[in-house]
């Protein structure tokens, strides 16, 4: 193994994969953090909407986990950038050119956003009744008691989900190689070409990868510990 | 002994499911409906007789996979499990290290690595080229399947260590009481509760699996996914093929779910 191909500087590609790493997290910090705040609104919607907003949610949620993640990245982003472009002919603007990133993000957040709406409405649901009673006896408004008591105190149920969620977030963003973007995996896979490498530049994006995990496990490991912090430690 | 019991107890019945007939119901299955007889009559479908024999061959292959992935994974998740709850010390971080790389990397990377990377490798030794198993090796299938079954393992390897853990002692000891020897105690007690503390969770495992299978393509598996692709590129349509695709997806994972519940009803798991 010639270990000199991962050189960051030019003949060695390994600034071209650090940067490709680099498009993968924002990727996935930008779809995990929209994934939330369609997790946060559907979670509300399923637990307070009516009948209606509760069976589009509904819908929703289970044909995103039901289809492929491959095959709804590849219809979302296509179906996306074309409704953009529709829109702004309509509007008589010129037709704009969505960057790779935000389509990305978008793709990726819908996908997470069903995931975490069920995640966060089985956390909701697990907050004693007693406490948002209390809130609402105290004349909180409903966006208050969302801010200062229900999101707060549904955090301890809600992390270990979300945490899956968000290792979950960072793997999908390889789907993304298979439209082009270039993320990690897909310039690896353009560095392994061209240099013949192959395996060296794939176990090069692995270790990348694994070391991602890695932290994160050591981040959501705190996370945990401080959310939990004065809950009774289960047996 | 266990029917008795049974027909004492009053049988549990769950609440009563909402009904599917609601007025906002019917609406919302009238625009449903509305929207899918639009998507027929103005969409382009004529490409759908031409290709009808390779997409049930590309259906088909799905299956094969998903079938034979998720059966050989299932085997090799058990001593995963069981290696990580009783297993001597190297055992135990080479299995337990084994789930965090598999877990911790994306399957695209994964398959990639294998196809390309030992595909590559394979190739240079003349060896493995003059060996029987060089026309296999060649195709991409071995590849594929071997890609989806390591990671069907070290996921469902993960919820077997679990569910070994799980199964309570004194079944166990029960077990040891009755002088079983330690195999015996394996295969008659301890793997059976295990798998029905884990049946709960392999559906979703399984469908999870069905949803990983499409990335087989990228490495030239004629599998549904690749099928659909051809006919994108070929009639260089959009959304029919995609829209089709996703239909396609959906009932599968509609039947792998009600298989699986038919099962699960079909497991008693009284006191599990």
């Amino acid at each position: 193994m010639d270990l000199s191909l991962l050189a960051l500087s030019p003949p060695g590609w390994g600034g071209v994969l650090l940067a490709g790493l680099f498009s993968s997290l924002q990727l996935a910090v930008g779809g995990y953090l929209l994934g939330l705040i369609i997790g946060i609104g559907g979670a509300s919607g399923k637990l307070y909407g009516g009948p209606i907003v509760r069976d589009l949610l509904e819908i929703y949620t289970t044909l995103v986990r039901a289809i492929p993640e491959l095959v709804l990245i590849l219809l979302l982003y296509y179906a996306g950038t074309d409704l953009v472009n529709q829109l702004t002919a309509l509007l008589g603007l010129p037709s704009v050119d969505i960057s790779g990133l935000a389509a990305g993000i978008f793709v990726i957040g819908v996908v997470q956003g069903a995931y975490s709406t069920e995640v966060l409405r089985g956390a909701i649901k697990a907050i004693p009744a007693g406490q948002i009673e209390a809130a609402r006896a105290y004349g909180m408004s409903p966006f208050m008691t969302l801010r200062r008591i229900t999101l707060p105190a549904m955090l301890p149920y809600a992390v270990p989900g979300l945490s899956n969620l968000w290792l979950i977030a960072t793997k999908d963003t390889a789907l993304l190689a298979v439209v082009g973007f270039s993320e990690l995996t897909l310039v690896t896979r353009q560095a392994a070409g061209t240099t013949k490498h192959y395996l060296t530049f794939f176990l090069a994006a692995g270790v990348l990868y694994l070391a991602v995990t890695l932290v994160s496990n050591i981040a959501i490991g705190a996370i945990e510990r401080r959310a939990r912090r004065g809950m009774v430690r289960e047996a | 002994m266990m029917k008795d019991e049974a027909t004492i107890l009053p049988a549990y019945k769950p609440p009563k499911a909402r009904s599917l007939l609601e007025p906002h119901r019917l609406f919302l299955m009238a625009v449903f409906v509305g929207v899918f007889a639009c998507a027929v009559v103005f969409m382009r479908w004529d490409w759908l007789p031409k290709y009808q024999d390779r997409l049930i061959a590309g259906i088909w292959q799905t299956l094969v996979l998903l079938a034979t992935t998720s059966f050989f994974g299932f085997l090799l998740a058990v001593p995963l499990g069981l290696v990580q709850v009783t297993g001597p010390r190297p055992l135990k971080w080479l299995a337990n290290g084994f789930c965090t790389i598999i877990r911790g990397t994306p399957l695209l990377l994964q398959l990639w690595l294998l196809y390309y990377g030992l595909g590559s490798l394979f190739a240079q030794f003349p060896e493995i080229r003059q060996s029987f198993m060089w026309p296999y090796l060649r195709q991409a299938w071995p590849y594929g399947f071997t890609a989806l079954m390591l990671s069907f393992a070290a996921y469902e390897g993960e919820v077997m260590r679990g569910a070994f853990a799980g199964v309570p002692r004194g079944e166990l000891e029960a077990a040891r009481a009755f002088g079983m020897r330690r195999f015996t105690m394996f295969r008659r007690i301890w793997l059976p509760r295990a798998i029905q503390r884990s049946l709960p969770t392999l559906n979703g495992e399984t469908v999870l699996q069905l949803k990983s299978t499409p990335l087989v393509a990228t490495i030239t598996v004629m599998d549904t996914y690749s099928v659909i692709a051809k006919v994108r590129s070929d009639t260089l349509l959009t959304y029919e093929p995609l829209l089709l695709l996703a239909l396609i997806y959906l009932v599968l994972t509609g039947i792998l779910v009600v298989a699986f519940r038919y099962l699960e009803n079909r497991v008693p798991n009284r006191g599990a």
